[in-house]
């Protein structure tokens, strides 16, 4: 069983992403049985067939980056799981999405990072929203995911305000003056 | 200056301590290139031309003694005893070995600094006037300001991976000395009727490719506010701006696309939701940042000084130094002195870890130990008093910091171009010395007067090209260094654009071209005309008639012969 980062721990994983393989639609696409996130097409075309099956809690659905958290909108909380898919771990789209759907859309679920994931962005993407992050395959062993909690709490007092921190740091903390430094 | 409490230096801390592992694990081989360069570009570190280059930040210009006297260490212990100092009031080591990065970052941190997002898809370091503070035409200081925008935007989760970089700079003052409309996000500090604080908002400025200045998309921001509509702007951005081609993925290009208004309703819709939200600021916190920048204990002094003015008629060096390099103060019997980087036979911007070491014991000695970067590469010392301008310039002089050149012809905006940089496509630096010994004459640079002229080495515009008033730009054809000219591009509150004279020129003839284009200037003037102004007057014409006429003429007498 694959492995991710969840709430800040490696724990094995038994949902599946569905991708459309060549010549699949939206429409006739195979969603296999069991815990499978579904692209955001998939659910669009087939909500009344899938409906069920989310309720149930057995149904997440993921968005690539370009598709914003307003596709979403007031069925956000019907998902168990709901994915970001980042292309490229350049493409920043994906921190925007998760910050709109845990302060804006009142999302409480798993939010999950997928595709290109990498270490160095576990910081920022899970003070973003998210709690679970899925490297691709293959990117790390199980020893590397496990090094790589270690990048959960690269910043400890951030700044600005953010999902994990909901106040910024001025708010947080009384913040003095130090006295003048001596040259 | 703004002192880091223990919140400041454990994030700064922290940020060593990740880097270290990012190239423990790229050296290790854990880390691809590809997967390294977003995160060494966000620590300042290039791979150059011909080593790496180290760009360390130095948020709106600012730098204690002992912060030069680090700087300074580090060009010496790690590099070859001198840095650059940019339009971008960073600071550039050119020769700084990759495996030192590390090390030089833990060295930076202990005295507050760091090379923070001075690359990269990310909030870069944001500019603010050299003479804030101290300026006598200040309706509002800016730098609290910039510090508070600094701490939002340092290692904001959401905005780290933007589509292409991003630069915001704040003014406060009358005079705009800052270029607001050159920036992705500029600011004009304000007062409304009542005396609140606001800002006028100008997006989707910037150089490069594609020039373009930045409009108007709010007139009064009020202070409160401030955070959340930069964090609305940015959140459009990230979410809309291209990401398909690097050269259309700046914020100006989506301004443009969608139509300033177009953006500023987005913005607005955005806005909707995060105004009042927690990043809104406090009385409290804002009067925490103001008195980091609250005035130094300056003396009671006359408005005069008899010593200083019988200094400045004994020695005329003295007084055209004074006369260039010397502004007026807010505070009497004070002045704010320019140290010009900008000496014939350096490349502009450049300062040895010897001179760095001087402007500390300078800064020590005559000005409440700070010092300030210019966006044109210069130095400034801000609080001296009259009766000490003479001893210092004594001793700018012997270290090779008073050519008294400041806003003459050769105080040239230069990048450090194909010497160093990988993007260049031509160098810069041989370029503005050979300007620079072609007007090697005081009395005919001063008879000249007030002109910019601005070098770039490529499209990226480090040098501010487009923005001079004789503009100089680097091209590549078939492999060959080329130079196009522009003129009439201007800083400051009439920002605007220079106009391309004609087709490019080789490197030997650029002085030629400037001598030319002078020529033509000191022909036409009115009296106490600017070069600009004259060229805005009569267009470029007579200008390129001049420059291209004679060698068309020569061209056709060789052809004839």
């Amino acid at each position: 069983m694959p492995k991710l980062i969840k709430n800040g721990r490696v724990v094995s994983d038994d949902w599946q992403i569905v991708t459309l393989a060549e010549g699949e639609t939206a429409a006739n696409a195979v969603v296999p049985p069991g815990r499978v996130l579904v692209p955001l097409a998939v659910w669009q075309a087939r909500r009344e067939k899938l409906a069920g099956r989310a309720d149930t809690g057995e149904l997440g659905v993921w968005l690539n980056g370009s598709e914003g958290p307003e596709a979403l909108a007031d069925n956000a909380a019907r998902f168990a799981v709901i994915g970001i898919d980042f292309p490229k771990f350049t493409d920043g789209r994906g921190y925007s999405t998760a910050t709109l759907l845990r302060t804006r859309y009142g999302y409480s679920g798993e939010l999950r990072a997928i595709g290109d994931v990498l270490r160095d962005q576990f910081n920022y993407l899970t003070r973003c929203g998210f709690d679970a992050l899925q490297p691709r395959a293959g990117r790390y062993t199980d020893e590397q995911l496990e090094a790589a909690t270690a990048s959960l709490a690269d910043f400890t007092v951030p700044y600005q305000a953010s999902v994990t921190h909901p106040q910024p740091l001025f708010r947080r903390v009384a913040r003095g003056i130090p006295p003048q430094v001596k040259s | 200056m703004y002192r880091y409490d223990d919140y400041d230096q454990q994030l700064l801390d922290e940020r060593v301590v990740q880097f270290r592992d990012q190239m423990r694990r790229h050296l290790a081989g854990e880390l691809s290139d590809d997967e390294f360069r977003p995160l060494r570009l966000q620590n300042g570190l290039y791979i150059q031309r011909h080593a790496p280059m180290f760009r360390i930040s130095v948020p709106y210009g600012h730098l204690a003694s002992r912060q030069l006297r680090k700087l300074a260490h580090l060009a010496r212990t790690y590099d070859r005893g001198y840095a650059h100092f940019t339009t971008r009031t960073n600071v550039q080591f050119n020769w700084s070995p990759l495996e030192a990065i590390p090390d030089m970052l833990g060295e930076l941190a202990t005295v507050q600094m760091h090379a923070n997002q001075t690359s990269g898809n990310d909030i870069r370091n944001i500019t603010a006037d050299a003479f804030a503070g101290v300026a006598a035409d200040e309706i509002v200081d800016p730098r609290p300001w910039a510090e508070i925008l600094r701490q939002w935007a340092t290692y904001n989760p959401e905005f780290a991976y933007l589509p292409r970089k991003f630069k915001i700079a704040l003014n406060g003052a009358t005079e705009d000395r800052v270029v607001v409309r050159i920036y992705d996000i500029g600011l004009d500090l304000k007062r409304d009727a009542d005396g609140n604080i606001g800002f006028r908002v100008l997006v989707g400025g910037g150089l490069g490719r594609t020039p373009i200045l930045g409009e108007e998309i709010a007139s009064f921001v009020p202070w409160q506010h401030l955070v959340t509509y930069c964090e609305s702007i940015l959140r459009v951005y990230n979410r809309y701006g291209r990401r398909d081609n690097v050269w259309k993925a700046r914020i100006k290009i989506l301004v443009k696309a969608l139509g300033a208004e177009e953006f500023a309703r987005q913005v607005e819709e955005e806005w909707a939701h995060v105004k009042d939200g927690p990043n809104t600021l406090t009385e409290e916190e804002v009067q925490r940042v103001a008195a980091h920048f609250v005035d130094p204990d300056y003396e009671t002094l006359p408005e005069r000084n008899a010593l200083y003015e019988a200094q400045l008629a004994d020695s005329k060096p003295f007084a055209a130094w004074v006369k260039r390099n010397v502004r007026a103060h807010k505070v009497p019997g004070y002045a704010s002195v320019t140290l010009s980087l900008k000496k014939t036979g350096v490349a502009p911007g450049d300062i040895s870890a010897e001179q760095m070491d001087f402007v500390a014991d300078w800064a020590d000695r005559f000005s409440f130990g700070e010092a300030r970067m210019t966006h044109e590469q210069n130095v400034v010392l801000a609080d001296v008093k009259l009766s000490d301008l003479h001893t210092l310039w004594q001793l700018a002089r012997d270290a090779g910091l008073a050519t008294p050149n400041i806003g003459l012809l050769t105080d040239i905006i230069c990048c450090p171009g194909g010497d160093f940089c990988s993007l260049a496509n031509a160098k810069s630096i041989p370029i503005a010395q050979a300007i620079q010994q072609r007007f090697d004459d005081l009395d005919y640079l001063y008879d000249i007067g007030d002109i910019d002229i601005n070098i770039s080495g490529c499209m990226n515009a480090c040098g501010h090209h487009h923005v001079g008033n004789i503009g100089i730009l680097g091209v590549d054809k078939n492999g060959e260094e080329w130079y196009q000219v522009t003129i009439g591009g201007e800083q400051g509150n009439a920002t605007a654009l220079g106009k391309v004279i004609g087709p490019s020129f080789a490197r030997a003839q650029m002085a030629d071209v400037v001598e030319k284009l002078i020529e033509t200037y000191i022909e036409y003037r009115h009296e106490d005309e600017r070069f600009v102004d004259t060229v805005h007057r009569l267009g470029i014409e007579p200008f390129k008639q001049r420059v291209y006429g004679g060698e068309v003429q020569k061209q056709r007498k060789v052809a004839h012969a």
